[in-house]
Order: C-alpha cells, then sequence, then structure tokens
C-alpha cells in the first residue's frame, strides 16, 4: 500500500517528521482501499469534467479523447464522481475479489 | 551594561522578550499573565519592539498561531497560565514533535473547581509530556534570565524544541523585586539570531505536520524523545555560559545545605526561598536537614538529581499539584521511579502543600519534615498526604 521510503527508522526519520519532497504523496499508491469502482457510459458522458472537479483525491485526468478516467492506483472509490455527474454517466461496481 | 532596577517580575520577563527581539507574540491575557503580554503589547504599539503582536480570540488560537509563526522562521514568545494552559493542551504536543522552538512563560495557577486564581502548579503538571523543555523559576532575577536561556537552548539547531518557563503565578508574577536587567548588547551577545533548520519557504516548499502513519509514528515520538533527552547537555551548556558572562550560575538541580542531611526537602519554584529559611532554622535547632531543588523538570535531570540527593536518608517531597486519585504527587511519583530499587536509597514520602494560593510556610515545612522522619520509621498507609488541610 504506502510508499515504503517511508518506512525509516528514529535516527534517520526526518527533522520533525517533514515531508522534505513537495507533492510526494503521489508515491503513496491508496487505491486498494477501494471497495467500489466508478464505471464511465461514454454514451451518457458529455465531457464536462465535473467528476475531475469534484475528486477528492485528484484520480481523474483527461484523456486525449477528452473523456475523463480515473486512475485506479488512487482511486479510492468514494463515488462523490457519480454523485455529481448531471448525466448518471458514472455507476459505482462493486469490486470482485 | 546592566542596572539593577525595582521592578514587578512580569514587566522584567515582557523586557527579556523584548530584549530578545521577538518578533511574534501571539497572546491571549489570563490572570495572572497578563502583566506580561500587556506590557508587550505596549511596547509593540510604541515601536520599541519590532514585532507582530497578535491579540488572537482563545489560547487555542494564540498556541496554533504560534506553531505557523514559528515554523515561518520567527522568533515566537507568549505567555498564558491556568485554563488557558488547558485551552492550549491539543496544541502543545504538536510544536514539539514538529521541532519548533517557541518559548512560553507561564504563570502557574490552579485549576478550576472551584475558581482559584492563585498560585499552585497544577496546571503545569496536566502538560507534564507535552514534549517541551521546561524549567522553573525561584525568583524575579531568575525568570528573567530563565526567559532569555529558553531562546538560546530552545532554538539552538542540536535542540530545535518549544520550551517553557515556570513562574508561580502572583508570588513571582505580581512581585517588584530588584532584577539586573541586561542591556541589549549583552543580550545581542549571548542570543544570536533564529536561524531554523528548517521553515516554511514557497520556494522551498516542505509540508511540516503530516500524517503519521503507524509504521511511521512511533519512530517520530521516539526521534522527539531522544532530542529532548540530548538537550540537556546544551542546556547546562547554554546555563554555563550565561554565568560566564553575566556571573550568576544556574544548574539543573540546586542543592542548600545538603552536606550531612539526613532529611532532604524537594521544592520547585518560589516556595524554595521559604524552604531554605525553614532550613537555616532547623539547622540552628541541630536537625540535619537539607533541600534540594529541581529547576530542569523536563528533561528530567536524573543523573543530576542523584548525585545531589541520593547520599539523604529520606525525601520530602513537595507537590503543588493534587493527584485525585493517584497513588502520590507527581514530582514524588518521579522520584519514587528514579530511585526504584537503587541500593541505599532515600525513602520518598510526597507531601501536596500549597494549593490555590495557600502559603507554604516555615511551620509548615518544620511540619513535613518531622512526618517524613516519623514515617521512615513507621511506614504510613498512604504514598502521599495533604498538609494543612483542615478537618472540621
Amino acid at each position: 500500500m504506502a510508499n515504503t521510503d517511508a518506512i525509516v527508522g528514529w535516527k534517520t526519520i526526518t527533522f520533525g517528521c517533514h515531508v522534505m519532497e513537495p507533492g510526494n504523496s503521489v508515491n503513496f499508491r491508496t487505491g486498494d482501499w477501494r471497495s467500489q469502482r466508478p464505471v464511465l457510459d461514454k454514451e451518457k458522458c458529455i465531457k464536462c469534467g465535473m467528476c475531475w472537479i469534484f475528486c477528492p483525491d485528484m484520480a481523474y485526468t483527461q484523456t486525449e479523447e477528452g473523456y475523463f478516467e480515473a486512475d485506479m492506483e488512487y482511486c479510492k472509490g468514494c463515488g462523490i464522481c457519480a454523485h455529481e455527474c448531471p448525466k448518471d454517466a458514472i455507476e459505482m461496481v462493486t469490486e470482485e475479489g | 551594561m546592566a542596572k539593577r532596577v525595582g521592578i514587578e517580575v512580569s514587566i522584567a520577563i515582557a523586557e527579556a522578550a523584548k530584549l530578545a527581539r521577538s518578533e511574534v507574540i501571539p497572546a491571549y491575557p489570563i490572570t495572572p499573565q497578563t502583566h506580561i503580554v500587556e506590557h508587550l503589547s505596549e511596547f509593540v504599539a510604541s515601536g520599541e519592539l519590532d514585532a507582530e503582536f497578535i491579540p488572537v480570540e482563545s489560547e487555542h488560537a494564540a498556541m496554533s498561531c504560534c506553531c505557523g509563526s514559528s515554523a515561518a522562521g520567527a522568533r515566537t514568545f507568549t505567555s498564558s497560565s491556568s485554563q488557558g494552559l488547558s485551552l492550549m493542551s491539543e496544541i502543545l504536543y504538536i510544536p514539539s514533535t514538529m521541532r519548533l522552538p517557541i518559548v512560553m512563560v507561564v504563570a502557574n495557577r490552579a485549576l478550576s473547581a472551584p475558581i482559584s486564581i492563585w498560585n499552585d502548579h497544577q496546571d503545569i503538571m496536566v502538560q507534564r509530556d507535552i514534549g517541551w523543555i521546561q524549567t522553573f523559576a525561584e525568583n524575579g532575577q531568575e525568570a528573567f534570565d530563565l526567559t532569555l536561556h529558553a531562546f538560546r537552548v530552545a532554538e539552538d539547531r542540536r535542540v530545535s524544541l518549544p520550551m517553557i518557563v515556570n513562574i508561580d503565578g502572583f508570588t513571582l508574577s505580581h512581585v517588584i523585586e530588584p532584577i539586573e536587567i541586561l542591556s541589549q548588547e549583552e543580550v545581542d551577545g549571548y542570543l544570536p539570531p533564529f536561524k531554523p533548520r528548517y521553515k516554511l519557504d514557497p520556494k522551498k516548499p516542505i509540508t511540516m505536520g503530516p500524517v503519521g502513519i503507524p509504521e511511521v509514528y512511533t519512530e517520530a515520538k521516539m526521534a522527539h524523545s531522544e532530542a529532548i533527552k540530548a538537550s540537556k547537555r546544551v542546556i547546562i551548556k547554554a546555563w554555563q555560559e550565561f554565568a560566564d558572562m553575566f556571573g550568576r550560575q544556574y544548574n539543573p538541580v540546586e542543592t542548600y545545605r545538603c552536606e550531612d542531611a539526613d532529611v532532604m526537602l524537594v521544592t520547585m519554584g518560589s516556595i524554595s526561598e521559604t524552604a531554605m529559611t525553614a532550613v537555616d532554622k532547623m539547622r540552628e535547632a541541630g536537625q540535619q536537614v537539607g533541600l534540594v531543588r529541581i529547576r530542569l523538570w523536563r528533561p528530567f535531570p536524573s543523573q543530576e538529581f542523584r548525585r545531589a540527593a541520593g547520599k539523604a536518608k529520606v525525601l520530602a517531597v513537595i507537590d503543588r499539584c493534587l493527584p485525585p486519585g493517584a497513588v502520590c504527587g507527581p514530582v514524588g511519583a518521579e522520584l519514587r521511579s528514579l530511585f526504584y530499587k537503587v541500593p541505599g536509597s532515600p525513602k520518598i514520602f510526597s507531601f501536596v502543600a500549597g494549593l490555590g494560593g495557600r502559603d507554604v510556610t516555615v511551620e509548615r515545612f518544620e511540619e513535613i519534615v518531622d512526618k517524613a522522619r516519623a514515617y521512615a520509621k513507621k511506614r504510613p498507609r498512604e504514598l502521599f498526604e495533604v498538609i494543612g488541610v483542615r478537618e472540621k
């Protein structure tokens, strides 16, 4: 789950437990908490980007075709995108296995 | 040159914070700390001190503000007391593990209920384990000196920890004493500008105060714990340099007439002065009594205390804090742990005295010594006793 770089001893832990590298949360792959995943229906999607705006983990990025896709390494399956989608184009599907 | 003036101890502490060139002072007034921050706000308003005085809406905000300003690299001072200190509690644990060298003077006062504005040590004993370095002053001069020492130690890059100077509310804070106020040149010579190891800087962004997952939290706390233990050397060295420069020597533990003493009183703070008078009186009457005073409370100076008091037969510890339902008062418990199963170590009895502004008189100290002697012969049922309490 978490980046194992953070697993250090008390002698080598950063001063004051500061994080010295800005934006390094991208190294923490937290998607395995997910119990549901968002599945997009491209027929309904109008590429408005509401999912991208509301995603609390910035898991969404825009594809070359203009659709928005959540990166499953970071998506926690909270369902906010599905809730906010004005076209009900996103369905939350239970993860199996 | 330093000059000796008759001055209220609170004002002397405000002078110390000014002479230290404090840059940010977030503070909320509370009796008996009020005069300290009131005078600092006047210094800032009049332009005598080039600092931000932030009149916050609560002590919780005061300490939050202190964390922010210290993290941004500003020399930060505040002061509090009693209920206000308790309101800070949630935040107090944060700057210590984050290694932010805030300096705070605490004018020690009782905690409600019943409401009491008067002096004891219950407010600070609640905060015993916040991980700040803590000293206790005995008199006004010491309060002034320890405030300067606190900046010097806290900001030392080997230490980088917040520090509290405890002064007894009213007994010190509101008393006018002759105090030698050091000159700006003298203080500048002792206290270099604050150069933090890390600070919040948009040009070089870092994150302070992140989540510590279970794989990290213990190591972060251990690093803090070892840092405060290691700070003792710097604390002592900074006192030594203070003595070299200004002639007043401070030690983690002080002794008074302890040579050949079989019973030693153990105190912290201003009651030690009365205790010395009591020791003189008992010595005149032929009793082998001495006094050990703890100046450095955290990190606890274990070696120094053992050296100072290890040869006593009996330690009569005065706790200015009543811990309901506990085995023993906090100072008594500390010393019992220190001497546990040490061969030939003294018998330790804890006496709770001086709560909520009640004076601890010479006669009370005599009573405590008499009781400690008696308990050394016949062990009492309880490990602490409240002194001077009326039954009817």
